[in-house]
């Protein structure tokens, strides 16, 4: 039986759910690790995939373009990362706390607006599968790598373009000042807050589409605590990676192919407890983070408010 | 600083509130029956908790609205620690049933009932009303979930092509695993040959996990898949998507997936609640326990009529369960 694991289907299949699981965890991941670079901790993830996930669930139910339901789950991503800059930066609030409370506060929000504007779960024509000419129709290689929706692909995309970002932009040079050593920041005249502000927020705003990514793409339904942890094992993730992309990358595609595999697992009747099997993923990743907390640095600043002396 | 957490406890306090959204009951009515109810999931969540919910609404209309017969919940109660605190917040208000619709709500509910001697409690799914530990004021109510689970199982081994079935459930217990073992063993009565593939994701919330594990599920050839718990909503579009035949439980969920929704098994909790309402109303506040089964009708086996169910399995089905009501066909499944 634990030969069947090494079959082609099996080995395909583990690899293209890898790849669909790995897509919010890259989109809420890439906009935290932003977020942290610069010094800002948010926790409020998860709230803001939740927010994210309804708005563009109910823009794409109401209006059918699903398009615009990606803007609006980006725009209500935004909101809450403006308001999460709001009460770190402006009222330098505790951000762990604050972020807890954001993450309480999208979760009942999402809920009580689901209840109210839809009231029961229903489910929306989302992003389709794209089928690429020649492409898709390869053996393996196309099952694996081709038969994604458009989200799946902007999310792997976003990941090289984060690191052009972060390591070859001025901003991001001024994102990673502001998040190692914010007072030698400011003193070079670099506003500390701005590049806060628009962290934080794009942070937010990536989030909002990692939600989308779930109820308007991967699973086009939408219901109460639809996203169940998701964003804070994308906070996990960013710790994993070493505050990188790639290192997010690499995260979320282990913890999503393991989590297949603990499926394929089961499938196959491989006589270990469905218990032990669901805990293996995490297992994992307890175990990588011990790893990496020796290898790589925070930065500097992360979690402390910038208090101009 | 201090404002400053006067706002952030603000933001955090509206969260809980809104996260802790209930609706409350109406009603001025000094002799109306009041019921309250915890759930751990949505009224609307085409499942566990919407089964009790609509079983509510179902009597209330039945006892004349509102005046008669108040409703108050709590759903979304999925940290137990929450619903410890709403069960007794209900008793103090003096409602005259309060149900903890749950078996994670347990050992909360042994707590609180003897603190409220005048009140009666119903727990759920379970067959323990606590009696040996001395409380008489504790229901309790299951539902035999293998006896649908059996009769969708004949269904789905009947017309299985590929001889390959699959389920995704929650976590291995309660009513979750009797469904699935009911399932199995209708299979196997059905079709010997047909080999069955089932995930446990861990999780009665993980929505993606259940879809991914449908999907794996269907790439292993499966042609026919069911599931039980709230988070299968995902699963039941990946079904959709593939062609592959979907049997509900807990609710209908045919609205869900039209094409390839084959037949629900629906709770009927009316069955359980009409009897402890006439228990309550004559002075007993507990001490027994009910299950909703084909025979008394709070297990329904709903079809749906746009899927194109052949003859033979139709009749299997029928068969099965007569079967089981009769006594001739015995699920033997248990914990």
């Amino acid at each position: 039986m634990i030969g069947d694991l090494f079959s082609a289907r099996v080995i395909i299949g583990i690899l293209a759910s890898g790849i669909r699981l790995a897509t919010p965890y890259l989109y809420a991941g890439l906009g935290e690790t932003i977020s942290q670079r610069s010094g800002v901790l948010n926790l409020g993830v998860e709230g803001q995939m939740l927010m994210g996930a309804f708005a563009g669930f109910y823009v794409a139910l109401t209006t059918g373009n699903l398009w615009l339901a990606l803007l609006a789950a980006g725009l209500v991503g935004a909101l809450m990362g403006l308001l999460m800059a709001f009460v770190s930066i402006n009222l330098q609030a505790k951000q762990g706390i604050s972020g807890i409370g954001f993450y309480l506060f999208g979760l009942g929000l999402s809920d009580l607006l689901f209840q109210k504007l839809l009231g029961r779960v229903e489910t929306v024509s989302g992003f389709a599968p794209l089928h690429f000419p020649w492409l898709s129709d390869l053996p393996v290689v196309g099952k694996i790598f081709f038969q994604h929706n458009i989200l799946v692909y902007i999310a792997f995309a976003l990941v090289p373009l984060t690191w052009f970002l972060l390591n070859r932009t001025t901003l991001g040079l001024k994102i990673r000042a502001v998040g190692e050593n914010p007072d030698a920041a400011d003193s070079l005249g670099v506003s500390v807050s701005r590049v806060r502000y628009f962290t934080v927020t794009l942070g937010g705003t990536l989030s909002g589409v990692a939600g989308a990514s779930l109820s308007i793409a991967l699973l086009n339904v939408f219901q109460q605590n639809l996203t169940s942890g998701l964003g804070f094992i994308a906070v996990a993730l960013v710790y994993f990676g070493g505050w990188k992309p790639g290192g997010v990358l690499i995260g979320a595609l282990l913890f999503s192919m393991v989590n297949a595999l603990q499926l394929w697992v089961q499938t196959l009747g491989i006589p270990i407890p469905s218990e032990m099997a669901v805990m293996m993923p995490y297992l994992l990743t307890i175990v990588a983070l011990v790893l990496a907390g020796q290898r790589s640095q925070a930065p500097s600043a992360l979690t402390k408010s910038f208090n101009r002396e | 600083m201090r404002k400053l957490y006067a706002v952030l406890s603000i933001v955090m306090l509206v969260g809980v509130l809104l996260s802790g959204c209930g609706g409350g009951g109406t009603g001025g009515n000094a002799k109306a029956f009041r019921v309250a109810v915890v759930m751990p999931s949505a009224i609307n969540d085409l499942a566990f908790s919407q089964s009790m919910y609509d079983a509510l609404v179902t009597i209330q209309t039945e006892r004349g609205g509102a005046e008669n017969f108040e409703i108050a919940y709590s759903d979304g109660t999925f940290v137990v620690d929450d619903a410890a605190a709403a069960l007794r917040d209900y008793a103090s208000q003096g409602y005259d049933l309060v149900i903890a619709h749950g078996s994670q709500y347990g050992s909360s509910l042994q707590e609180i009932a003897p603190d409220f001697p005048e009140t009666s409690f119903a727990w759920g799914t379970t067959v323990d009303t606590f009696v040996a530990q001395g409380i008489e004021n504790v229901f309790a109510y299951e539902a035999r979930a293998e006896e649908g689970g059996y009769v969708n199982g004949v269904i789905a081994g009947t017309q299985t092509e590929s001889n390959v079935i699959g389920v995704v459930g929650p976590i291995e217990t309660g009513d979750a695993k009797l469904y699935v073992d009911g399932f199995i063993a209708g299979i196997q009565a059905a079709n010997p040959a047909a080999e069955v593939n089932v995930n446990w994701i861990g999780s009665f919330s993980d929505v993606a996990l259940a879809s991914e594990a449908a999907q794996t599920l269907v790439n292993a050839g499966a042609d026919q898949l069911s599931g039980t718990a709230q988070m299968v909503v995902g699963a039941v579009g990946v079904a959709e998507e593939n062609d592959v035949a979907w049997f509900g439980t807990q609710s209908n969920q045919t609205s869900l997936a039209p094409t390839v929704v084959v037949a629900n098994q629906v709770y009927d909790w009316t069955v359980v609640l009409d009897q402890m309402f006439d228990l309550i109303e004559k002075g007993t506040l507990g001490g027994q326990a009910f299950a909703l089964s084909l025979e008394n009708k709070g297990l329904l086996i709903e079809y749906n009529s746009a899927y194109n169910l052949s003859d033979e399995a139709k009749s299997a089905a029928e068969e099965t369960i007569k079967g089981i009501v009769a006594g001739s066909i015995a699920v033997n499944v248990g914990e």
